[in-house]
This record gives C-alpha cells, sequence and structure tokens, in this order.
C-alpha cells in the first residue's frame, strides 16, 4: 500500500469576485505530489496555475475563495483549516517562491534580518542564534562570503542573488513542500540554469517536493518527473515528463508540445498540425548586391561619472580609476547584413544587442564608428535629424513589448497608417484605408478588429498591429527587438511562421534581436553573440549552434534546458 | 491584484487567453462607449451622482444666481440687523441688515469665477511648461524646475499673502498668486507624465514613422497627458476656492461690501462670540459645500479616465 | 554627514530663491515708505529726502546688496507701526507660532496615522468608511471656518473652552522663559496651574490645526498602506508565515512611511499657511497674526522679515524631512 501523496488536489475550483461578475479562474482541478517528487504545473496566461498554488498557500486575493474541492497536505485540510493553522504550515512544511526576487524582498530590510524573521517566527532559532543560522542559510544557497552578504540591502545585490536569498528564506525551516512560480523567468539562460539546478539539487538533497509553475514546457519536462497540462482553469493531461514529448495525448498538449522552440525542427512544425498554409509561400527575389547593412567598429559610450564623482572632483580634486572610464555598452563591433538574409543578434542581458539595434534604427546617436545602409553612412546623420529623411522608410522595427508600442489613443488603423501618413506618398482616404486593410490581411488581423483601441485587443493582435505598422512602407531592413518574449508559446509560433512569411514576401532583410537561442536557430540563416558590448562569435546559424567554437557560446547553449526528447 | 497576474501577457485578471487559432486569437469584447462607462461609475459610487448635481447646482447659482435672488445683496437696513433665519429672511440678516441668502448666492459666481480663472491659467502656463520639460530636458528641464523650486520653496499661502501684497488688493491678483502657487504642482504632474512617454514604446515607434519631435508632443503625447490634467484641475478647483476664500478672510482681495464667502465669514466672525452664528455659518457651509462638490467631482472623474489610481 | 552636507547643499539655491523673491515682492509693494515717514504734511522736496536716507532711491542692484548686507547683521528692517525692530518681534512671536502648529500637527499624527493603517489593513469595515469620509470632507473645511465652528460649540454653547483671546488669561502670567512654549516652561517651573491656563487657550486653536492637517496625513497613510500591502515583498512575507503583526508593522508599516513622509513636507506647507488663518480666528499672538496685521496697515518691513521668517523656516523643515527619509530608507542613504 502505497503511502498517501503529500499534497492532495481534489475537485479544486476557485472564484474570484470582479467588477464583471464571478469568474472561476479554476475548474475541478486535480493534482497530486507525492514526497520526494518533483511535479511541473504548465500553462500559458490565463490557465490557473498560479492561482492553483496561491491556493493551496491560502493567499489569495481578497475578491478569491475556494468554492468547492479539497486541498489536503500532510493528512490536514488546508482549504477548510483556521488561518491561524494555514499560517503555522506557511514558511515551516510549505515555502513558496515567486517571480521577480528583488521585489519579492523587503526594499529597507537587510536581507540576513528577512532570513532571521522566518528562522524565529517558525522556532528554528533562538535571538542569540539566529544569526548564526541566517548565515548559514546564505552559505546553502552557495552565495559567496555569506557573513558580509547578510548586512546587504536587496537592492545591492544582482538578480541572481537576490533569488538565491528568496529561495534560502523559503527552504530556511526545512519544508516538506516547495512552489516554485515561475522562479526564472526575466532571468537571463545562464543564471536561470544555475537557480533551476540550486533549487533541484537542494530539493534533492532534502527529499522535499516541489511544484514548478511554469509557461515553458521545455523547462518542466527537464526538471520535474511528472508534468501536468493546465487550461483555462482546467487540467488538461497529466504524464511522466518523458512522454509529454514523446507521446502527448490531449490536443492541446500537443499543441503546446509543438509550438515549443528546440532544436531539430522547423518554424513550420511549430503549429498545430493542419494549420501551417498548404503551398510554397511565393518569394520575391531581391537583386543579390553588396550587403545591405554594414556595421563597421560600433562604439556606444556612456559617462560614467555620477554625481558623487563630480562633487568628488568639487571639493578634492581628485577623480578615482572607475570615475574616469566611460561605460561601454557596446565596445568596438563589425558585422554585415545581406539583401534577403535574416541574421540574429543573442545575447544575455546588458550585452548590448539592445543598444546596437537602437543605433541601427538611428533612434540613438553612436559615439563612434560607422553605419553603411546600402552603401550610405548614416551613422552621421543625427537621430533627431533622422526623421524626416526618405532612408527612414527602409529601416523599420518592430518592439518587444506590444502594448508600450502602440498609442493608447490610437486606433488600429491609425496606428498603422501612421507611418504612410508620415512618409508615404499622399493618398486619399479611401486609397489609405484600403492600403491599411491590405496589410492588416497580409499580417493576419481581421479587418473587423481594426477600429479598436489597444486595450481592446488580445497580446497576438497588438503584435500584428506592430508588425503591419513596421510593413506599411515596403521597407528594406526591419529590426525585430524580443518580437515574440512577451507573447504565449503557442502565439509565437503563429507570429515567427508569420514574420518569416511576410520576409520571403517582400524579400526584406531581418535583424533579430533575441536571448532565446531556440527560436534564434528557427529563424535566422546567420546569428552573432554578443557578450559585454563585443562579438564573441558569428557565423551560419547550424555552425554555431552544433559546433560553437567559442566557450561563452557553449556556455549559452548549455544553459538551455534540455527536455528529454 | 499582482497575485493573478500571468507571464506572457499583461492582463491583470485571469480572464482569457481563448483559444488560439492558427490564424487569430479571440480578444476582449469591445469596452463600453464613455456613457456607458459613466453610468456604471456613477452606479457603483452614488456619491460621485450627489456630486454632479450639486456641481449643476453650484454652476446654475453662479449663472443666474444674481438675477434671481429675493433681495439685493447690497441693500442694507439697519433696522433688520442681525436678525436670526427666518421665513423672510432664509439665512438671516447680518450687522448692516443685509440679506445673507442673497449675498451668499451671488458670491457663487465671484468665488467660482476666481477658481475657474486661476486653474484653467495654471494648466495652461504650467502644463505647457511642464510638458516641454519632460519631454526636451535640458535647459527647458532645468529652468522650469528652478522656477517651480522657487516657488515650493515657500509656504504657499504665505507666498500667496505676499503676491496678493504686492502687486495690489484686486481680485485679478487673488487669480494670478493663486495661478502661481499652483504651478509647481501643474508642471511637476505634466513633467513627470511626459517623461515617462518620452521614451516609450509608442514614441519611439512615431518617431520611426517619420514623425518629427513637434508632431510627437502635438499629436502623441499630448492627447494621451490631457486626461490626467483634467483630473488635476477638477482636483485642484477646490483648493483654488479655499486660497481665495482665506486670502480674503484676512482681509487682502476682495473688498466689501462685495459679497464673498471669505470676508462673508470674516465678518461674521466677530459675532460667533455673542452667539450670532448664523452670519459666518452660511457663506462658511457654502465654501464647505462647492469644495466637497469639486473635490467629489475630481475623485469622479479620475475614476472615470484612469482607475488605476484609484485610492 | 557626506548626506547631510549634501543636503545643506542642495537648500543652499531654495535658500537664495528665497531671499531674491522676498526682495522683489517687497519693493513691489504698493504704497511708498518715503511718503510714510516723511509724513503727511511734507513737501516733494521731503520725501525725497528721506527717500534718500532710506536708501529707496538708489538702484535695484544697489538696493539688494544693501538688503543682503542687512540680513546678514540680522537687521530685518524696523515697524513703521510699532517703531520695534521686525528681529526682535518676530523671534518673541514665534514661539507662540511654533508652539500651536507643531502641538496641531501633533495631534493630527496621532490620530490620521493609525486611522490610515487601520483603514488600510481593515478594507471595506466601518474604519475604511469612517477615515474616508474623514478625508474627503477633511479637505473641504476651511481652516478659518472649523476654527469658528469649534468656538461657537466649545465656547459659546458648552462653556467648555475660555474665550479666544490669545496664548493665556488675562489675570495670568507667562512662566519663566526657557523655550518660549508655554506648556514646557511651566512643567519646567513647575507651575500646574500656569501649564492647565495655558493647555486650556491651546486646545482649540490646536484642535483647529489638527483637524486641518488631518485629512492630508490619513489619506496618505491609507493609500500607502493600501499599496504596500499589495506588494511582492509583503506576499513574500505572508507566504513564509510571518505573524500578521509582523507583517503589518515591520513589512508594510515602515515602508508605507516613505511616502508619508515625503507627504509632510507639503503638510508643513498647508499648515505654516492655516497657522496665519488660525492666528487670526484666535487672536494668537504669533508672526501670522503680526503678518496680518502690518498687511492691513501696509508696513512693509514686518511683512517681508515675515515671509522671509516663514520660507526660511520651511527650508529648514524640509531639509530635517529629507534627513529623516534618510534614515528610513537605506537606497537613499547608500546609493546617494
Amino acid at each position: 500500500m502505497t503511502a498517501p501523496p503529500l499534497l492532495d488536489i481534489a475537485g479544486l475550483t476557485v472564484e474570484f469576485m470582479t467588477r464583471r461578475g464571478t469568474v472561476t479562474a479554476v475548474e475541478k482541478v486535480d493534482l497530486e505530489v507525492r514526497k520526494g517528487e518533483t511535479v511541473g504545473i504548465v500553462g500559458e496566461s490565463g490557465s490557473g496555475k498560479s492561482v492553483t498554488s496561491y491556493a493551496v498557500m491560502r493567499i489569495l486575493d481578497r475578491a478569491g475563495r475556494i468554492a468547492t474541492g479539497s486541498i489536503t497536505f500532510s493528512g490536514i485540510d488546508v482549504g477548510r483549516a483556521a488561518e491561524s493553522a494555514v499560517r503555522e504550515l506557511r514558511g515551516r512544511e510549505m515555502s513558496m517562491i515567486f517571480q521577480n526576487p528583488r521585489a519579492a524582498l523587503n526594499p529597507i530590510r537587510k536581507v540576513g534580518h528577512q532570513l532571521e524573521d522566518v528562522l524565529i517566527e517558525h522556532a528554528q532559532a533562538s535571538p542569540r542564534d539566529a544569526r548564526a543560522k541566517a548565515i548559514e542559510a546564505l552559505a546553502q544557497v552557495k552565495i559567496a562570503n555569506p557573513a558580509e552578504r547578510y548586512h546587504a540591502y536587496p537592492f545591492e545585490l544582482s538578480g541572481g542573488m537576490c533569488q538565491r536569498v528568496v529561495i534560502a528564506i523559503a527552504l530556511a525551516c526545512q519544508p516538506q513542500l516547495l512552489i516554485a512560480d515561475e522562479p526564472t523567468t526575466g532571468l537571463d539562460v545562464t543564471t536561470q540554469k544555475a537557480v533551476m539546478d540550486l533549487v533541484v539539487e537542494l530539493t534533492r538533497a532534502r527529499g522535499m517536493s516541489s511544484i514548478l509553475i511554469t509557461h515553458d514546457l521545455g523547462l518542466a519536462a527537464a526538471y520535474c518527473d511528472r508534468v501536468v497540462v493546465m487550461q483555462q482553469g482546467k487540467v488538461v493531461e497529466t504524464a511522466p515528463s518523458a512522454a509529454i514529448f514523446e507521446a502527448p495525448r490531449h490536443a492541446y498538449t500537443r499543441k503546446l508540445m509543438r509550438a515549443t522552440p528546440r532544436s531539430g525542427v522547423t518554424l513550420r512544425d511549430l503549429l498545430p498540425q493542419g494549420a501551417a498554409p498548404a503551398g510554397a509561400t511565393p518569394r520575391r527575389q531581391r537583386e543579390p548586391a553588396a550587403p545591405l547593412l554594414v556595421v563597421e567598429n560600433l562604439v556606444k559610450e556612456y559617462p560614467r561619472q555620477g554625481v558623487v564623482g563630480k562633487l568628488r572632483h568639487l571639493f578634492t580634486n581628485k577623480l578615482e580609476p572607475e570615475d574616469e572610464k566611460p561605460f561601454r555598452a557596446v565596445d568596438g563591433i563589425s558585422f554585415e547584413v545581406g539583401r534577403g538574409e535574416t541574421v540574429g543578434l543573442v545575447g544575455e542581458s546588458g550585452c548590448g544587442k539592445s543598444t546596437t539595434s537602437m543605433m541601427i534604427t538611428r533612434l540613438l546617436d553612436p559615439t563612434s564608428g560607422r553605419i553603411l545602409f546600402d552603401g550610405e553612412d548614416i551613422g552621421t546623420i543625427p537621430a533627431k535629424g533622422f526623421a524626416r529623411l526618405q532612408q527612414r522608410r527602409r529601416i523599420q522595427m518592430v518592439f518587444q513589448d506590444p502594448t508600450d508600442s502602440l498609442n493608447p489613443r490610437f486606433s488600429a488603423a491609425r496606428a498603422i497608417a501612421d507611418p504612410i501618413l508620415q512618409l508615404g506618398d499622399k493618398l486619399s482616404k479611401r486609397a489609405l484605408q484600403s492600403r491599411v486593410e491590405e496589410l492588416a490581411t497580409l499580417v493576419g488581423l481581421p479587418t473587423a478588429l481594426l477600429d479598436r483601441f489597444p486595450h481592446q485587443l488580445s497580446g497576438g493582435q497588438k503584435a500584428r498591429v506592430g508588425i503591419a505598422r513596421a510593413m506599411a512602407l515596403d521597407p528594406d531592413l526591419v529590426i525585430l527587438d524580443e518580437p515574440t518574449a512577451a507573447l504565449d508559446v503557442s502565439v509565437q509560433a503563429v507570429v515567427l511562421n508569420l514574420l518569416d512569411d511576410l520576409k520571403a514576401r517582400l524579400g526584406m532583410s531581418y535583424l533579430f534581436v533575441s536571448h532565446d537561442l531556440n527560436v534564434v536557430r528557427l529563424l535566422c540563416d546567420r546569428v552573432i553573440v554578443m557578450r559585454q558590448g563585443r562579438i564573441v562569435e558569428t557565423g551560419r546559424t547550424e555552425r554555431v549552434l552544433e559546433a560553437p567554437a567559442a566557450a561563452y557560446t557553449r556556455e549559452l547553449l548549455a544553459a538551455i534546458p534540455h527536455p528529454p526528447v | 491584484m499582482s497575485q493573478i497576474t500571468e507571464p506572457g501577457t499583461l492582463q491583470p485578471l485571469p480572464l482569457h487567453s481563448g483559444d488560439v487559432t492558427a490564424d487569430t486569437d479571440i480578444a476582449r469584447p469591445p469596452s463600453p462607449s464613455l456613457l456607458a462607462h459613466a453610468r456604471y461609475v456613477v452606479a457603483e459610487n452614488p456619491v460621485t451622482g450627489l456630486a454632479f448635481v450639486l456641481f449643476v447646482l453650484i454652476v446654475a447659482a453662479a449663472l443666474f444666481g444674481p438675477s434671481l435672488v429675493p433681495y439685493d445683496p447690497l441693500a442694507s437696513n439697519t433696522a433688520a440687523a442681525l436678525q436670526p433665519p427666518s421665513a423672510a429672511h432664509w439665512f438671516g440678516t447680518d450687522q448692516l441688515g443685509r440679506d445673507i441668502f442673497s449675498r451668499v448666492v451671488v458670491a457663487t459666481r465671484l468665488d467660482l469665477g476666481i477658481a475657474v480663472a486661476s486653474v484653467a491659467l495654471v494648466f495652461v502656463l504650467g502644463g505647457l511648461a511642464g510638458v516641454a520639460a519632460g519631454y526636451f530636458g535640458g535647459w527647458t528641464d532645468r529652468i522650469v524646475g528652478r522656477i517651480a523650486d522657487t516657488i515650493m520653496a515657500f509656504p504657499l499661502f504665505v507666498l500667496a499673502m505676499g503676491i496678493v501684497a504686492a502687486l495690489g488688493n484686486t481680485v485679478t491678483n487673488i487669480v494670478i498668486a493663486t495661478a502661481i502657487i499652483n504651478f509647481p504642482l501643474y508642471a511637476r504632474v505634466a513633467r513627470a507624465e511626459a517623461n515617462v512617454r518620452r521614451e516609450a514604446g509608442f514614441v519611439q515607434a512615431a518617431r520611426l514613422s517619420g514623425n518629427s519631435e513637434a508632431r510627437i508632443v502635438l499629436g502623441h503625447v499630448l492627447p494621451n497627458i490631457m486626461p490626467i490634467m483634467v483630473v488635476q484641475m477638477s482636483l485642484t478647483m477646490g483648493y483654488a476656492i479655499l486660497n481665495a476664500a482665506g486670502l480674503s478672510f484676512i482681509g487682502l482681495g476682495v473688498r466689501p461690501p462685495q459679497p464673498e464667502w471669505g470676508i462673508m465669514v470674516a465678518e461674521g466672525a466677530a459675532f460667533i462670540v455673542s452667539g450670532e452664528w448664523w452670519i459666518a455659518l452660511f457663506p462658511g457651509l457654502a465654501l464647505m459645500l462647492a469644495v466637497f462638490c469639486f473635490n467629489l467631482l475630481g475623485d469622479g472623474v479620475r475614476d472615470l479616465v484612469d482607475p488605476q489610481r484609484r485610492t | 554627514m557626506h548626506q547631510v552636507i549634501k543636503r545643506l547643499g542642495s537648500a543652499l539655491p531654495s535658500l537664495i530663491g528665497v531671499i531674491v523673491v522676498t526682495f522683489i515682492l517687497t519693493r513691489a509693494l504698493p504704497g511708498d515708505p518715503a511718503a510714510y515717514f516723511a509724513g503727511p504734511a511734507a513737501t516733494a522736496e521731503a520725501v525725497e529726502e528721506v527717500r534718500r536716507q532710506l536708501g529707496l532711491d538708489r538702484p535695484l542692484f544697489v538696493q539688494f546688496f544693501a538688503y543682503l548686507g542687512d540680513l546678514a547683521r540680522g537687521d530685518l528692517g524696523t515697524s513703521l507701526t510699532t517703531g520695534q525692530p521686525v528681529l526682535t518681534e518676530i523671534a518673541t512671536r514665534l514661539p507662540a507660532s511654533a508652539e500651536l502648529t507643531l502641538v496641531g500637527l501633533l495631534l493630527s499624527i496621532l490620530v490620521a496615522v493609525p486611522l490610515g493603517v487601520m483603514a488600510a489593513t481593515r478594507p471595506g469595515s466601518w474604519i475604511d468608511h469612517l477615515c474616508r469620509m474623514v478625508t474627503t470632507a477633511g479637505v473641504s473645511l476651511p481652516v478659518f471656518f472649523t476654527g469658528l465652528l469649534l468656538v461657537y460649540v466649545f465656547y459659546y454653547l458648552l462653556g467648555w473652552a475660555p474665550a479666544p483671546l490669545g496664548r493665556l488669561d488675562i489675570f495670568a502670567f507667562p512662566p519663566p522663559q526657557v523655550t518660549g512654549f508655554y506648556l514646557i516652561d511651566s512643567l519646567i517651573a513647575g507651575d500646574l496651574e500656569t501649564f492647565r491656563a495655558a493647555a486650556s487657550q491651546l486646545a482649540l486653536p490646536a484642535l483647529t490645526l489638527g483637524i486641518f492637517s488631518l485629512a492630508p496625513i490619513a489619506r496618505m497613510t491609507r493609500a500607502s498602506m493600501l499599496a504596500v500591502l499589495a506588494s511582492d515583498f509583503v506576499r513574500t512575507a505572508r507566504a513564509s508565515g510571518l505573524s500578521r503583526r509582523r507583517v503589518i508593522v515591520t513589512y508594510a508599516f515602515r515602508n508605507a512611511m516613505l511616502p508619508v513622509v515625503t507627504t509632510l513636507g507639503m503638510v508643513f506647507s498647508f499648515l505654516l499657511g492655516a497657522n496665519v488663518l488660525v492666528e487670526k480666528v484666535f487672536a494668537w499672538p504669533g508672526i501670522g497674526s503680526y503678518a496680518v496685521e502690518a498687511l492691513i496697515a501696509g508696513d512693509y518691513a514686518p511683512i517681508q522679515g515675515f515671509v522671509l521668517t516663514m520660507a526660511i523656516l520651511y527650508v529648514a523643515l524640509n531639509l530635517l524631512i529629507d534627513l529623516l527619509y534618510g534614515v528610513i530608507d537605506p537606497r537613499v542613504r547608500l546609493e546617494g
């Protein structure tokens, strides 16, 4: 007879009271976690995966309540227990860590004290030995110099270190269950790997159970024993992680699995079966000629001297060495983009890829170096004056955040029409309207939605508006700045295919800026790897990703979670 | 509502994401029109509706009051001095026998006029200065900042006293003084809003679309800032009325026998200790009601326009 | 220490601005002090003579530097109506205003902060509704009207409060001067009789000011507390099983106080202005009433001195608030 599961969720339904009535966020969910097991809950936005865990910890928003069903933890009916009883469990028997680690820590309290608070609250330490125990907890999450870091405030620590502190707090009282709600979203892929490895190591060492909540099926499959797939508040499939990728049973799981970018598939494979457009896309051939874009020794410097340095200079006439050196966001890079080519620009946060793309689109002035577009040096034209030039039409950009990049007071039609109105030929109202509709159809946006405003459109639709706007003037070069980072993975699959089709149809070149190597693998002909303002490696995509020459590239590739395939 | 924010999109509620087909995803149904939304706000918060009714009454009193009042607000009648409220004189009479009800109603026009004029003035000056400072930065920002900081270095009412004393004891100068002391607030709000939007995605996109900087400020940024500035206006109307009344209370600005709520309270102050409460009470109540109405209205307008900033 | 010097430095431009503006304002005052001095029967030449003597005929720049020099010596001019040096009169009257404002502020903080905190931690309860009502009504009440209402109710109707005739009953003697604050000085002298007398006179005006500043402080406390309670780090604290008291006091309250401290600067601005109005209602012998009397008489030196004093006081208060903020928020201290 097997032991009862540590956590047993049966028929759980969670409802929220909102302005528009009662919303069911979670519906009749069954879920089990056994001792020592790691379960992944995977779903896109609106799936209810986070809400389920909030219900388990009983930290739902005031407007939320457990309507029906039971949550049994270690034999205790958590769903119906008194608040005081549940508070005893929280932090001591079951813990939770969240996304955005820096925000999860009290900004004006030393991290050591925050650890002590938890230890003392759950009687794991007395006020006298709390400090020693806190330092030990910091050491266990592999923070260097734990005795010094004890005195640190969250703003003094990096994102990765903050997450370690959060993990330390969660594990301080040796709980039986750890719930991790998107713990690595927003972190660099190498930091992601470090954090996940740490969590796995610590939980396995203590025989803990854990729940990993994520939107990334690949991540879940790589780190979890079992995977639970949720869609719109319901559990759709539960299976061991190997089976999820090999033999997904539910249609939605299949769709998610297919849409997850990974090696060994093509763009078309990302789409649900039968959804790919039949036949080949018409391709426009551009005259092969000299490369479209040539970047030579591009540099962007920011003066580092802050107020403190300035004051110090004022009073002591002395400059410390670090005050003098300006900060080089981009440190002399050179590359080319050919006509009709897609080049990927890859790196972690702070590597300078966004700064580079801003300079190429002439939204930012370079400090030195040349930017040759179709033979002409556009780097010398100041950013402020570029907007009204004819070259402006030829270089366009698709932004990362579809919401931020649309004017809240412009309808979709007006937003798409803007570049035509400013830079295009004078069109009659009717001609303009038909052009806008043509563009909308091109990007797969139903024309009925053209009168809507951004807050009335979904994430994928807003992304399409942004793409239509960028394509409006038939540009030669389009910079895509992480265009799908903010989208659900299934929407991402569709948008990536769309972008590829558009490129073929209109014969543009793409510079695809991303931190996601799997996506880059699918879309790009060549790839450039950047680190701290410099180019580390460049070459054809297959070569760089299969046989990387640089150690950093190897590190990046190793950090990608590999689902069991 | 951070607990139920799911990554991947920016919606705050776990409402949908819809069934994602190969081509499109289903969006939220179009949100209701402004009128319907207004009706909803009033229904949820009936006090806002009440404030709106009050607002209409006050404006009516300002516009039509002087022609509808029973007595001439300036006509004194010493025989009927210091009489408590009665059927003949609803609010009683003051020390010169003037009908307080008539005076209170007629004063609406003056007090409201001062408030509207000063708010309009500072909206234009402060708003434009703030937007320029926030959007263009550099010297514009520094100069506007210096001006705002210098004004803010004074306790505002004290500065208003000083300005009216220096420029002269007239209603125009009360308007100017009130506008000056509100300048930093408007400039600050406008500056913050313009600054946030300066590097926003849609502004970058507007640059990519070939909009000149001037066009961006006027056509893209300003329309986004307007609602917030309008909220600011409705919230500071009440403060402008209080300011004008306060200045009049200490003898600045409006001169007797002109009816104005502040000096009426000042005149009534002397009689409170002897029990003639009606002389100061009714103008004071009128003041309170007007300010209360504008504050509630301001809250209502803010809920309508920008519900995330609710307190 | 580094931080203190930095803050003092940032207060300097404000001080300069204040001095310049005050100078401009008072030179723009209507009326001709020279004519006043010379007397109504003086001829044009006599007035000119007086003007030269007062230095009012020199160009504005020169007058400004003379003004700066006077300030440095502590010479704020002489009141035309009383003939006394303005500095002395302000120095004598300042403690009265200070005592009133501080007691009023103290009262309001003691009520407003707990009210705001409780309203935020018990949303939808009666205390939440009370807080919101108090806040909305409070910002609508003209401070002079509140004062008069209080006088009517507590003096005329109920007879609990003494007549609004200043700091002390006419039959009482002020305690020996140590700080100028009657409450403190009488306690130091061990004179409970005077203490009670002073306190009873102080009650209504301080209450008026307290009610005035209650609303903005309560509103900010409630809003700030609500925002902090919804923040990620409070969620972590709850998820870690910390006791409700610990979460509210150590995690929520201290963080929520940051914006409230910043608001105090604005509250002081309003209070210093309201002070003038309250002093008029209660015949309080502070610098506010001094200025009002001078305004009516067209006496320029006291007005100039008053505006300058108030502004300098305000700059100093803001400095203190900045420093206090730095004590609570390490980010400001260390990131500098």
